[in-house]
């Protein structure tokens, strides 16, 4: 498999682009996989990268039932960040960051990496302390945090409405390293990246259930035939509870739809990440022109893949008080994902209760930023058998423990982290 | 849009409604040692894909509790009951 290169950009130019090679296979599965990973989103994918990249382990297979990166990988509103406060967040998130700016390098494929900088705007005296309480415990971790007044993110961002009665803009954080990335490429460079390193994709082919001996699983059931593996790892973002029921398991998450919206393209306008303070809103512009909105959750538990109207006229309305320049754009398409909300708002990535079995999600709202992380810790933990120390407190029975990391404080209520 | 038939005040819009979660959640019984059991009902959920049992508020209506069964593949609604009645 060749590597990419302004060479070969300009060669096959040349050539009229006709004499690419395919980017991965598509094989037929092995009889016995060392481990098999059930679903082909970044997680997934990063997961068998890493596992042949930093362990060795390249009889891999991961199993998709529908095409790579089409779930929440290729659904999702791309921000990067890393600005967490907790303990057991703020370095797995930060260790994500640091993968993240050297991705497009280490896969060979430009995943548009753009650190155009995040501002979290404030709205009350109250909201600014917590900011600032966060961004010491950032700036004391080594991560990058700036806490702008009012006049300083007028000047940054004279596109926002300052004065809004109920909720003024007093202020925000800022991360100058946060930024966005190019989603499909995130799934595609990961996915180039395992083939090239002996991992076996096999797209449009369902997990339907587990084959056991004893206790312990020793492969998956799909609807294309049986195939065996010594460990098995699920990467099944919103269907965790249905994958893990088949495995006699029960989570502590539930699964929801987020919605995403993309207005038609429009000139340069919004440089930058900016997030709402006072409602669940973020915009920023995709490299095409188009204004990239976000908002909440529908609220209900769903598997439906696609959002209801409520929820547009809500995240059209955020987007309107806080940039009122929007007012007369078009929206040119919206779409659902459906969310692995857990208990406490924060991921889990561990070995489980039952025997070869490895779990990964729970990743509500942020688990595109993740993907360099997740593959890399869960690469580890199951090549180990044991935690690496920036997933070390991701464990399932945290919530037996009394030690849920929940950022936003909001208890365990899936819909409201 | 979901439209949810509420026993009092008729059919209404999702908007008017807020979901609570899984109404199949029973809490143990307050003398109950078992801490496994608490964290159960706490944390755990079937979450299955397909029919629930799910509690709603009609804040914006009759202020009543109510327990709906709705399929979480195509939000579909087949029953929905006061929770005040509802077989639990
Ligand atoms: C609208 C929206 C906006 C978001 N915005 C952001 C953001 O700005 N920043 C951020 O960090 N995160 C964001 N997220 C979250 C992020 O997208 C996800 O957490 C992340 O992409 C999850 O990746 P994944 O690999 O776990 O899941 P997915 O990409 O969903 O991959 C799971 C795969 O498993 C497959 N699968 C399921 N069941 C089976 C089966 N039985 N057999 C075989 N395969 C199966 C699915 O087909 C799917 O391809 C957003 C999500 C959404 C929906
Ligand atoms: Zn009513």
């Amino acid at each position: 498999m060749s590597r990419y290169s302004a060479l070969s950009v300009f060669t096959n130019a040349l050539k009229g682009n006709k004499s690419w090679p395919r980017a991965w296979r598509d094989p037929e599965p092995k009889p016995e996989y060392d481990v098999l990973i059930v679903g082909a989103g970044g997680h997934g994918l990063a997961t068998a990268y890493y596992l042949a990249k930093e362990h060795g382990i390249t009889n891999v297979a991961v199993v998709e039932k529908g095409y790579l990166g089409g779930g929440n990988t290729g659904r999702n509103t791309t921000i990067v960040r890393s600005n967490y406060f907790l303990p057991g967040n703020t370095m797995f998130y930060e260790r994500s960051m640091k993968l993240w700016e050297n991705l497009s390098q280490d896969l060979n494929y430009n995943v548009m990496f753009s650190q155009r900088g995040q501002y979290n705007l404030l709205h009350s005296p109250g909201q600014i302390d917590a900011a600032r309480r966060r961004g010491n415990t950032m700036r004391a971790n080594g991560i990058d945090a700036e806490l702008l007044s009012r006049q300083q993110v007028q000047r940054d961002l004279p596109y926002l409405d300052y004065d809004n009665a109920r909720f003024p803009i007093h202020g925000a954080i800022l991360q100058r390293r946060a930024g966005t990335a190019r989603h499909d490429a995130v799934a595609w460079g990961y996915a180039r990246g395992a083939d090239r390193r002996g991992v076996d994709i096999l797209q449009k082919r369902e997990v339907t259930g587990f084959l056991f001996d004893g206790g312990k699983i020793t492969g998956v059931q799909t609807n294309r035939g049986d195939i065996r593996a010594k460990k098995v790892a699920l990467c099944v973002a919103g269907h965790s509870g249905h994958l893990a029921k088949m495995a006699g398991l029960r989570l502590p998450i539930e699964s929801h739809s987020l919605q995403a919206f993309v207005t038609e393209p429009y000139k340069p306008f919004i440089d930058t990440v900016v997030s709402y303070g006072a409602g669940h809103f973020y915009i920023s512009q995709s490299d095409k022109g188009g204004l990239v909105l976000g908002g909440d959750l529908d609220m209900y538990n769903s598997y439906a893949q696609r959002g209801g109207l409520p929820v547009v006229e809500h995240t059209l309305a955020a987007a309107k008080s806080l940039v009122p320049g929007v007012s007369r754009l078009k929206l040119l398409r919206h779409w659902a994902g459906v969310m692995d909300m857990s208990m406490d708002g924060s991921p889990i990535i561990t070995r489980t209760p039952v025997d070869g079995l490895y779990f990964n999600g729970g990743w509500c709202y942020g688990g595109f930023k993740t993907i360099p992380a997740s593959g890399y810790c869960f690469a580890w933990t199951i090549a180990k058998d044991e935690p690496h120390p920036d997933n070390a407190a991701y464990t399932l029975d945290r919530f037996a423990r009394g030690g849920t990391i929940d950022e936003k404080g909001a208890g365990p209520h899936p819909n409201q982290q | 849009m979901i439209r949810i038939h509420c026993p009092i005040c008729g059919q209404r819009s999702e908007t008017e409604f807020s979901y609570y979660g899984d109404a199949t959640v029973k809490r143990p019984d307050e003398h109950e040692t078992d801490p496994a059991l608490w964290v159960d009902y706490v944390f755990t959920r079937d979450n299955p894909r397909g029919w629930h049992r799910e509690y709603w508020h009609h804040v914006q209506g009759c202020r009543q509790w109510l327990v709906l069964e709705r399929n979480t593949l195509t939000h579909e609604v087949s029953a929905c009951h006061l929770a005040s009645e509802a077989s639990s």
